[in-house]
């Protein structure tokens, strides 16, 4: 692939607005993109924070430094924080920044509706966080607010976060409307399908899943509002509805969003494993098969999240299969992956590391995703530590550490500036070490009969629960350190050149770095 | 590409699309509370029985079987009545029609209504319980201090698989008196 660089006679066009309106206003995907970036970043930080509140109070058995109530809205908000201003925010922000440039599109299809899908969710977040200080406090029925601790029992603050989540909801599924107007129809003359870089691909089909699935999440926190105001009994046994049809309902979407989460990490790997390996991704076709099948099964597997709820022998064993099903095109994967480093000439700078500490911890993620899709031994597994590990292991070393890879990949791109290496390689090992003390003993106590979302624990899990902690706050420290080389490589630096990495192939590096304002005023032409 | 078509045109069409997916996705969330309703009544999941009057069955010729009926109640947390039956257990053939009585009684100083949810344990037998008559399919007030007999009618169609002898028949009872219309003032 191969395009033309488009000579300097476009300086006519203007450059960014100046002052606070250019960002309120700006329809530019570039700033959006950013915005989007720094605002994931914040959240980070804040349900980061919500994790270190939940480990030191868990450094020690027996009740420390907060309340118990306290204890279940840290819980509850760190994972919302987390999945839907964390991680969701930031490969949007990536698809804003990316996109484009990597399909020779001049910008978003639709900027404004760009505009208004970022600038919803300061107000839903400001709206969720905002919970905490009322009366009664914030949600404290866990992330995925069961029936009816979310309704019956739920704090008098459960309709701001209902309005919260249809509003990030909305913002989503904007987002997601853009990527797929963006995709069909602005990719340069002679881009086909499968010319696209697995970014866009992932991409795509996540986009899919967002439309498809953010508005039964919106239908099922309109079905809480209804209960808890007008009277409606969904989810209330005595007029006439069930509480586990929440469940159904919710996993219905929860599992197709724990796949929007991961499929754009799919896209990242597959950018940056290349590269670093001076060599073209390894099966290109099937990784694109492979991800249109993960997506498409994970319609079908939603009741795994509810093997104890008193499914029928035939539904445990169907949902079982089908579970394990998926391990056949996320193995294709990581096998292509592999593949491509195989025997290339391979060096390791830090997006390399992320990725390869992706590729590694992510499989061990899976596999515990697979023990857990045993229906007979997840009678044991079910609410335990071993549930823990096993998500965090997915999300933390599969979406966070894709991101952090983008970022160091992509940074070149976007500021002109390399980042300092050496900064970057500790941020790594850092991230690496406190990630794997974290979580890898929850693995051990979780088998043990941990319970998940309880202040308190038996004597015997003290050991594990303390590395947990000391891992939690090397890693949440370390965090820090990446704000800072990300300052850095804004305000100064060596200077990038347009390639940036040497074996770094695709229309995003054929831009000056860092990228004009306005990049592809006229279509690249693919070969 | 569709050199014909303007770029603005393309945009709104992907736009209206995807809208239509969004809305039908939305009005699919809400199907699914009456296609989760009809799926567990036909194949009985969850221990939902047939909520409604059933006539009696004729048993095929020869078929003699007896199948033990047991009966368990609670009340939901924060309901105060006594609820009990008033035979734990009953051996009934199959086919044929038993009355059994439920006590309840509303110990406090209001006028209060319930509503009994039957659950029947196990899953695989809940269509095979039918009930002609039952408390369950009315609402139940009563006056403060006030007891009561509550009937149910059923009887064990003969078409229970073979392997289930024993069926239990859980009843929750649920305070509504602030969802009855009639109590509400």
């Amino acid at each position: 692939m191969s395009a033309v660089i488009e000579s300097d006679h476009h300086d006519h066009h203007h450059g960014p607005a100046k002052g606070l309106m250019r960002w309120v206003l700006t329809t530019n995907h570039k700033d959006i993109g950013s915005m989007y970036l720094w605002f994931s970043f914040i959240m980070f930080l804040i349900g980061g924070t919500m994790a270190l509140i939940i480990r030191a109070e868990l450094f020690e058995p027996g009740m420390q430094i907060v309340k118990p109530e306290f204890f279940n809205q840290m819980t509850t908000m760190h994972g919302l924080i987390m999945v839907f201003g964390a991680v969701m925010p930031a490969f949007v922000g990536l698809a804003n920044w990316l996109i484009p440039m990597m399909v020779g599109a001049p910008d978003m299809a639709l900027p404004r509706m760009n505009n208004w899908s970022f600038w919803i969710l300061p107000f839903a977040f400001g709206l969720l966080l905002s919970t905490l200080f009322m009366d009664g406090g914030g949600p404290n029925f866990g992330w995925t607010f069961y029936a009816p601790l979310s309704t019956t029992y739920a704090p008098p603050s459960v309709t701001f976060f209902i309005f919260a989540v249809h509003m990030m909801g909305v913002s989503s599924i904007m987002g997601a409307i853009n990527v797929i107007a963006t995709i069909l129809n602005l990719r340069a003359p002679g881009m086909t399908y499968m010319k696209m870089p697995l970014f866009v691909w992932t991409w795509l089909i996540t986009a899919f899943l967002l439309i498809a699935v953010m508005p039964v999440l919106a239908g099922v926190v309109t079905m809480m509002l209804m209960d808890i105001h007008f009277g409606t009994s969904f989810f209330n046994a005595e007029g006439g509805g069930d509480p586990v049809l929440f469940q159904h309902v919710f996993w219905f979407f929860g599992h197709p969003e724990v796949y929007i989460m991961i499929l754009p990490a799919f896209g990242i790997a597959s950018a940056i494993i290349p590269t670093f390996s001076r060599k073209p991704l390894f099966g290109y076709p099937s990784m694109v098969y492979a991800t249109a099948s993960i997506a498409i099964l994970s319609f079908i597997v939603w009741a795994h999240h509810m093997f104890t709820v008193g499914l029928p022998l035939a539904g445990e064993l169907f949902f079982m299969y089908a579970t394990m099903l998926i391990a056949v095109p996320t193995g294709v994967k990581i096998f292509n992956w592999v593949a491509t480093m195989f025997r290339g000439s391979l060096t390791f700078e830090t997006p390399m590391l992320f990725s390869i500490a992706f590729v590694i911890l992510f499989t061990i993620g899976g596999f515990s995703g697979l023990m857990l899709a045993i229906a007979p031994v997840d009678f044991q597994y079910h609410d335990t530590y071993f549930v823990v590990a096993h998500f965090h292991y997915v999300l933390v070393p599969g979406a966070i550490f894709s991101i952090f890879a983008a970022a160091y990949f992509w940074l070149p791109k976007w500021t002109g500036h390399m980042y300092n290496e050496t900064l970057g390689k500790v941020h790594f090992w850092m991230s690496f070490i406190g990630l794997n003390l974290t979580f890898f003993p929850m693995h051990f106590v979780g088998l043990a009969g941990m319970p998940r979302r309880i202040p308190d624990y038996a004597l015997q899990f003290a050991d594990f629960n303390q590395i947990s902690s000391v891992g939690a706050f090397i890693f949440g420290t370390t965090q820090l350190l990446f704000l800072f080389i990300v300052i850095q490589c804004i305000r100064g630096g060596k200077k990038a050149s347009a390639q940036v990495w040497e074996g770094a192939d695709g229309l995003e590096w054929t831009l000056p770095s860092p990228a004009p304002y306005h990049s592809f005023a006229q279509p690249p032409v693919i070969k | 590409m569709k050199g014909s078509e303007s770029l603005q045109a393309r945009h709104r069409r992907v736009l209206l699309r995807a809208l239509l997916v969004v809305g039908s996705m939305f009005c699919f969330g809400f199907a699914l509370v009456p296609i989760y309703d009809v799926f567990c009544k036909v194949t009985g999941l969850n221990g939902k029985t047939q909520d409604r009057f059933v006539g009696v069955i004729d048993v095929p010729e020869g078929v003699e079987r007896s199948v033990r009926v047991q009966f368990i109640t609670q009340t939901n947390a924060g309901m105060p009545w006594e609820f009990r039956p008033v035979l734990r257990e009953v051996s009934v053939a199959v086919g044929q029609p038993t009355d059994v009585e439920f006590y309840a009684a509303n110990p406090t100083t209001i006028n209060m209504v319930a509503q009994a949810v039957p659950s029947v344990s196990p899953s695989e037998g809940a269509a095979f319980l039918q009930k002609t008559e039952c408390f369950c399919f009315q609402h139940q007030p009563l006056k403060a201090g006030e007891e009561t007999h509550m009937k149910l009618r059923f009887f064990v169609d003969a078409n229970l698989p073979d392997h289930i002898h024993t069926l239990t028949l859980s009843y929750t009872l649920f305070d509504i008196t602030d969802r009855d219309p009639k109590t509400k003032s």
